[in-house]
C-alpha cells in the first residue's frame, strides 16, 4: 500500500520495475453512467433509469462504507479527459502499463450484474460489461486480458455467459466477487465450476460485492477499515466452503485465484482445516484428500495488498509455505492501495523466484507462455 | 511430547450443565414453572453437538451423560493429570441463544450459581468465569457486580459469534464493570446463532462452523480495537479462548497496514494494533491449529514477536490433543513456564491476589 501518490514513476521506480511485470488485478471503470447501454437491450435502459440497480444493500449512490478515496481510487489517477479513475485506457497506459513496463494485466471489472436482486438484469449487465471489455480494452491494447463476469446468483445463465465465452482469446478467467448471497461452494455455484473447467479457464473470486450477509458472525460493524480486513476472513470462509463442499475434489483440473484478499492466513486455514478434517471426515465424506493439498494444488493468490510483516524473514517463512510459484504480482491500479511494483518484495529473493512471483507464475497460470 | 509443569493455570475447563432441569433448583418460582410448564427442552447449542468428535475426547466421554458433566472425571483427566494449580471453567451453555433478556438473564444467574455450588465449592483449584446475558447490557453488567463480589469468579465469559460485532459501543458498560472488578474478559468459540456463522452466510456442515470460528475471532479482534475499546479501557484485558492463534501474525499484518492507511476514520486508535495486542489481548494455547513438527510451530511463535500471549489450555473435554500432549514438542522450558503460569497470572489477577495470600503467615 503506497500512500505517496503523487510521487513520479521515476523517482518510484527500480531496475525492477523496468523488469516485464504480469498484473493480475486492473480495475477498469466505466467514463459515463451510459457507458454500457450500446450493448444492454433498450429495455434495461429505462429499467435502470426507473429502478437503479436493486443491489443485496441499501445505499443506492455508493458503498454501505465510504471508501477511503473517491470510488476508493488514487487521486493521482484522473484521467485528464474526465471521467473517474480507471476510466480511461490511454491514460492507463501513460499512468501504469507503459512505466511499470505490464506486458499482462488482467482486467477485474467490478462493477458489474453481481451482486443485483434481479437475476435477468444482473445476466444482462454481466454479458454487457463483457462486450464492453473487447470493444473499450482488450481489443485496444493486447497486453490486456478481461474477465469473464456472470450473474453468479444464478448458476445455470453464468455457466451459459461463460459457454458463450469459450475459446475467446479477450477473456483469460471467470471472476466471481467473494461477498455472495451463500458461501461460494454451495451446489447453486456448481454449474459455474463446471463450465469453467469445461472451457478450460481459471476463476478467479476477488474480495468484495454484495451478497446481503453481514462480514463478521456478529452483524455489521462500524467502519471501512474493518470491511477491508475483513475481506480475508471472507475469503476464508469462501475458501473452506469450496474445499468443504467437494468443488475442488469434483474438478481436478480447475484452478481458482484468490483476489486482493491477502495470503498470509493461507497456512493457519490450511493446517485448522487438516486437523478439523481429520477428526470430522466422516461428516464429509466427499473430501478425500487433507483440504491443504487442494489449497495447493488448486489456488493461486495475487498479492496486492502485500503481506507486511515488520520482519522480512517472516514473510519469506510465509511465502515458502504457500509457494513461490502459487503468488500472481497485482498493483490493484487505480485503487488507493495501490502497491508500487518495484517496493512489493523485499530484497533477498532469487532470480528465479521473483521472475515467478512478477511474471512467469501468471503466464503459465493463464496459459500465455 | 512436552510435560507440563506443576503449579500452572488451565485456562480453559467446560463444565458441563447435566440438562437444564439441573439449573431448577437455582432458578425462582416464575421461571422455574416457565420451564415446566412449556416443556422447554435442553439449551444445546450446534457449536458442540454432544457426540460430535470434537466434542470430547474418546477416552474422556462418560460412559452416560454429557462430556465433562462429572467433576471426578475432569478431576482425573485434566486436573492430575496436567499438575495444575488452578484451572477455569468457562460454562458452555447455550443462554446467549435466548431471544428474551428476561428469560437469558434468569438462566445466566442460575448456571453461575451452580458453577458456585457444584463446582467452586467442591474443589479448591476451580475458578470461574461469569457468563452474562448479553441480551441486556444493563442485565449483563448488573450480574457482572453480583458474581464478582465471590473472589473465585476470575473472569467474564461471551461468545465470540453474536449480535453486534463487540466493539460497539453498546457493549462498553461490560468492559467498564470488567475493567473496574479487574475481571479479563474472556471470548469463546461459539455462537447465539443470531446471524449466519460466515460472512457469506450459513454453510453446510458443522466442520464449516467450526473452522469459521478462527474467522469470527479475527473479524471481532478488528472490532475490539477499531472501536477503540483499549482505548478507553487501558487496563481491560481480553482473553480469545479456543480461537487459535497462528493466524494471528498475518492477521495483524494486514490490520496494521489498514489501520496506517485509513487511520482518519477511527483517530481515537492511538496505537498500532500489534502493540494493543501485546498489552491487552491473550489466547488459549488450544487449538494449535499447526502441523506436528517443532521446526514450524516455532517459526510461528517467532512470527507472534512475543512470548506474553499464550495461556495454557487443555479445552478440557473437548478434542484438541490425544494423551498428555496438552503442550506441543519443541517448546522452550522457559516458554512453558510462561504459558503455563506467568502469563495466566498475569492476566488473571485474582488469580495472582489469591496467591499472594496464601504464601503470606
Amino acid at each position: 500500500m503506497n500512500m505517496q501518490f503523487r510521487g513520479s514513476p521515476q523517482q518510484a521506480s527500480s531496475v525492477h520495475a523496468k523488469t516485464a511485470i504480469a498484473d493480475c488485478d486492473i480495475h477498469p471503470a466505466r467514463a459515463t453512467a451510459t457507458e454500457l447501454y450500446p450493448f444492454l437491450a433498450r429495455r434495461w435502459h429505462e429499467h435502470l433509469e426507473t429502478y437503479d440497480r436493486h443491489q443485496y444493500q441499501g445505499m443506492m449512490d455508493g458503498p454501505p462504507y465510504p471508501k477511503a478515496q473517491p470510488n476508493a481510487a488514487r487521486r493521482d489517477a484522473y484521467p485528464p479527459e474526465g471521467g473517474p479513475q480507471g476510466s480511461s485506457l490511454s491514460f492507463m497506459q501513460q499512468q501504469h502499463l507503459d512505466p511499470n513496463n505490464v506486458m499482462l494485466g488482467v482486467l477485474n471489472p467490478l462493477a458489474t450484474g453481481q451482486g443485483l436482486r434481479n437475476h435477468e438484469l444482473a445476466a444482462a449487465i454481466c454479458s454487457a460489461v463483457n462486450d464492453w471489455q473487447i470493444e473499450k480494452w482488450t481489443s485496444k491494447d493486447s497486453r490486456l486480458k478481461g474477465s469473464i463476469v456472470v450473474p453468479n446468483e444464478d448458476g445455470p445463465t453464468a455457466a451459459a455467459e461463460i459457454r458463450k465465452r469459450a475459446g475467446d482469446a479477450n477473456f483469460v478467467q471467470v471472476l466471481l466477487l467473494s461477498r455472495t448471497v451463500e458461501p461460494l461452494g454451495q451446489r447453486r455455484y456448481w454449474p459455474i465450476y463446471q463450465a469453467a473447467e469445461e472451457v478450460g479457464l481459471p476463476v478467479g473470486i476477488h474480495a468484495f460485492g454484495f451478497g446481503g450477509n453481514p462480514i463478521t458472525a456478529s452483524g455489521w460493524p462500524s467502519f471501512y477499515m474493518e470491511e477491508m480486513v475483513g475481506h480475508s476472513q471472507c475469503q476464508q470462509a469462501v475458501l473452506a466452503s469450496l474445499v468443504l463442499e467437494g468443488v475442488l475434489e469434483r474438478h481436478p483440473t480447475l484452478k481458482m485465484i484468490m483476489i486482493e484478499a491477502g495470503f498470509g492466513w493461507a497456512p493457519s486455514l490450511s493446517w485448522r482445516l487438516d486437523k478439523n478434517w481429520r477428526r470430522l471426515r466422516s461428516e464429509v465424506p466427499h473430501v478425500k484428500r487433507p483440504p491443504s493439498e487442494y489449497i495447493r494444488d488448486h489456488i493461486y493468490w495475487t498479492t496486492q495488498p502485500m503481506e507486511d510483516p515488520e520482519r522480512r524473514d517472516h514473510l519469506f517463512d510465509v511465502i515458502d509455505w504457500v509457494g513461490w510459484d502459487k503468488l500472481l504480482f497485482a498493483t490493484d491500479y487505480p485503487h488507493w492501495d495501490f502497491d508500487e511494483p518495484s517496493r512489493v518484495l523485499p530484497p533477498g529473493v532469487s532470480d528465479a523466484n521473483r521472475e515467478a512471483f512478477y511474471l512467469n507464475n501468471a503466464k503459465k497460470l493463464y496459459g500465455l507462455a | 511430547m512436552t510435560s507440563p509443569i506443576a503449579g500452572g493455570v488451565d485456562c480453559d475447563l467446560h463444565p458441563a450443565v447435566p440438562h437444564l432441569t439441573s439449573l431448577l433448583p437455582y432458578l425462582n418460582d416464575y421461571w422455574r414453572d416457565q420451564v415446566t410448564t412449556r416443556g422447554m427442552t435442553d439449551l444445546v447449542s450446534q457449536s458442540y453437538p454432544a457426540n460430535s468428535p470434537i466434542s470430547a475426547r474418546p477416552d474422556w466421554r462418560p460412559a452416560k451423560g454429557k462430556p465433562g458433566a462429572s467433576l471426578a472425571d475432569m478431576r482425573a483427566q485434566a486436573l492430575a493429570p496436567f499438575g495444575v494449580a488452578y484451572g477455569i471453567c468457562n460454562p458452555l451453555f447455550g443462554v446467549q441463544m435466548v431471544f428474551a433478556e428476561d428469560m437469558a438473564d434468569a438462566f445466566c444467574r442460575a448456571l453461575n450459581d451452580w458453577l458456585v455450588k457444584e463446582w467452586l465449592d467442591k474443589d479448591e483449584r476451580l475458578r470461574g468465569s461469569i457468563v452474562i446475558p448479553v441480551q441486556s447490557i444493563e442485565k449483563s453488567v448488573a450480574e457482572i457486580e453480583r458474581c464478582a463480589r465471590d473472589q473465585r469468579f476470575v473472569q467474564v465469559l461471551m461468545l465470540v459469534m453474536g449480535d453486534m460485532p463487540l466493539g460497539k459501543r453498546a457493549y462498553w458498560p461490560i468492559y467498564a464493570a470488567a475493567e473496574r472488578l479487574g475481571l479479563p474478559v474472556g471470548i469463546h468459540a461459539g455462537s447465539s446463532y443470531h446471524n449466519p456463522p460466515t460472512s457469506v452466510g450459513w454453510g453446510s456442515y458443522h466442520i464449516e462452523d467450526y473452522v469459521a470460528q478462527a474467522q469470527a475471532f479475527q473479524t471481532q479482534l478488528t472490532s475490539l480495537i477499531a472501536e477503540g475499546v483499549f482505548a478507553r479501557h487501558p487496563n481491560l484485558k481480553m482473553v480469545m479462548l479456543e480461537s487459535g492463534f497462528t493466524w494471528l501474525p498475518s492477521f495483524l499484518w494486514r490490520l496494521h497496514k489498514f489501520w496506517r492507511g485509513i487511520r482518519m476514520e477511527t483517530p481515537w486508535v492511538d496505537r498500532a494494533p500489534l502493540e494493543i495486542v501485546r498489552s491487552n489481548i491473550r489466547f488459549s494455547l488450544q487449538p494449535i491449529d499447526a502441523p506436528d513438527d517443532p521446526a514450524t510451530l516455532n517459526r510461528l511463535f517467532d512470527h507472534m514477536q512475543s512470548d506474553e500471549l499464550l495461556l495454557f489450555s487443555s479445552d478440557y473435554p473437548h478434542w484438541q490433543f490425544d494423551g498428555d500432549a496438552a503442550l506441543p514438542e519443541g517448546l522452550s522450558p522457559e516458554l512453558v513456564r510462561k504459558i503455563m503460569i506467568d502469563n495466566p497470572y498475569a492476566t488473571y489477577g485474582r488469580l495472582k491476589e489469591k496467591a499472594i495470600k496464601e504464601t503470606t503467615p
